[in-house]
């Protein structure tokens, strides 16, 4: 092994990696399995040190950026990989909540980040960590939303690029990875398959792979949609957080982000907050283990036109399961039909344009709202996590001009009959 | 039937730092039995307690998930490439 994969940083909130599955500790190296039980691993923190330094203060005169939290991340306090990530709008949504039948409903709109999804998040605490490590290439395997966030922070970092996605991604997806000039490999197969095949170069080559070697502190990245929910509500929690689930890891992690702010003393009360699970109908084997309340998540070939979240084999998965059946929650799986609907509802109600995801998450929140398991005197959070342009597709069929006219009064007259004028 | 295994990063202290391994079988399951032959260690760490192959370890046949064919049953031909994969994070 050569000097960088033996590289450990010492942070001082941060005790090591720990296994989720039997507990071993390891130090911080680029490392994310643990070597006994295949494992994954996480950042260990040090809350005590961390409860000791950290206040509502302290953050609020931080970076108007998800760097205000850096109390609460795996890398030191001046991040070098950063293209202002963070802090998006928590938008009250009160038509889209009466067209639902619903109370108090917020969408905490991520599609506001620098390449327009939440994976900016994982990838600025990814390749900073990259950095310290001292790698000089960055990687990853991508649905297409970390492709664009990976590629674009290399490009500013001034690190090579290697970003695998599958050959059928949305046009818009690819266009917008390659245009940061990076190398971008398109693999004839799917997510699970470009997935395998980067952890197999990943015991080959000496790159930072956001997600495979770099896991441990990329996914730590997602708790920050958490804790800027939590400041934005004036340091208080929702009562139910409806999540889009694909490996399964965002929704474990704002779980997580919410617990981690009461342990260190932000937050007054222990947050109680239902998690619920949103996947595609043609992707769904977190929702199916749910849905049939099996123990065992059953791998499945993805047919879904919501790609982002089409992975089939979810790493984290189980955890997913275990965060939803504990606190209480749901989990719906839609189909296309209701995916494109459910982009149209949020486009129409609240002027927010969602990818695919998004749709997947709002036909969940209807779905689980009509069922009954989100109830109307709830305050409900949705994580809008991509933007519409990103797969325009989904909705050009249903989407375009309401008339095309010659440029006269009598045209518009004779196709518009407006009586209020 | 000759097969190869090929041994992830994690794992080839045991392999002798080996990347793959070739072994007589003709099912998955013979594979990794005859890896543990070979290579003491690798039984424990692949199966749990009760003989299961452990939820986060992911073995494949020519590049497709043994759970989407007979599971550890999965015959071999001559030639194939067994891998072992652990599970990685989404994108």
């Amino acid at each position: 092994m050569s000097a960088v994969s033996d590289a450990t940083v010492v942070e001082p909130n941060v005790l090591g990696l720990r296994c989720r599955e039997c507990g071993r500790e390891f130090e911080v190296a680029p490392i994310y399995t643990c070597e006994w039980c295949f494992g994954p691993l996480e950042v260990a923190y040090d809350y005590e040190a961390i409860s000791r330094v950290t206040s509502r203060e302290r953050i609020a005169a931080g970076p108007a950026s998800l760097w205000r939290y850096a109390d609460l991340l795996p890398v030191g306090s001046n991040p070098s990989v950063d293209l202002g990530t963070g802090l998006t709008p928590l938008v009250r949504a009160d038509r889209l909540a009466a067209e639902l039948g619903l109370g108090e409903v917020w969408i905490k709109n991520d599609t506001r980040n620098p390449t327009n999804s939440f994976k900016d998040r994982v990838v600025t605490i990814a390749l900073s960590k990259a950095l310290e490590f001292g790698f000089k290439v960055a990687a990853c395997a991508s649905t297409g939303n970390l492709a664009n966030s990976v590629a674009a922070h290399a490009a500013h970092a001034g690190l090579r690029s290697y970003v695998f996605i599958p050959s059928n991604l949305e046009q818009g997806k690819v266009v917008t990875t390659s245009v940061y000039g990076g190398n971008v490999v398109a693999i004839e197969g799917n997510y699970d398959d470009v997935n395998r095949l980067c952890a197999e170069l990943a015991g080959i080559y000496e790159w930072a792979f956001v997600n495979v070697n770099m896991r441990p502190f990329y996914a730590e990245g997602s708790k920050t949609l958490a804790f800027e929910t939590a400041e934005q509500l004036g340091w208080q929690v929702p009562d139910h957080v409806v999540v889009p689930a694909a490996s399964g890891s965002l929704l474990t992690k704002i779980q997580k982000g919410f617990q981690e702010l009461h342990r260190v003393g932000l937050l007054d009360e222990e947050p109680n907050v239902r998690v619920s699970g949103a996947q595609a109908l043609g992707c769904s084997p977190i929702a199916t283990a749910y849905i049939e309340e099996s123990d065992t998540i059953r791998p499945v070939k993805p047919d879904t036109i919501a790609k982002s979240l089409a992975i089939g084999n979810p790493a984290d998965g189980y955890f997913a399961l275990d965060a939803v059946r504990k606190s209480g929650g749901g989990f719906a799986a839609v189909t296309d039909g209701e995916i494109v609907d459910g982009m149209e509802l949020l486009a129409r109600t609240e002027g927010i344009f969602a990818e695919t995801a998004g749709g997947v998450t709002i036909a969940t929140l209807q779905k689980l709202a009509s069922d009954g398991v989100i109830r109307a005197d709830e305050r409900v959070v949705v994580y809008i996590t991509g933007h519409g342009l990103k797969t325009i597709e989904a909705v050009a069929q249903t989407s375009g001009p309401t008339a095309t006219i010659p440029p006269s009064l009598d045209a518009f007259h004779a196709a518009f009959d407006i009586e209020d004028h | 039937m000759a097969v190869t295994v090929r041994i992830p990063t994690q794992l080839r202290s045991l392999s002798g730092d080996a990347a793959e391994v070739e072994v007589e079988a003709a099912t998955v399951a013979e594979a990794l039995k005859a890896l543990e032959a070979q290579h003491p260690g690798f039984g424990e760490r692949l199966f749990d307690e009760k003989g299961e192959l452990r939820r986060f370890v992911n073995v494949f046949v020519a590049d497709e998930d043994i759970r989407f064919m007979q599971g550890i049953d999965t015959p071999v031909d001559a030639g194939t490439t067994v891998s072992i994969v652990p599970a990685v994070a989404g994108g």
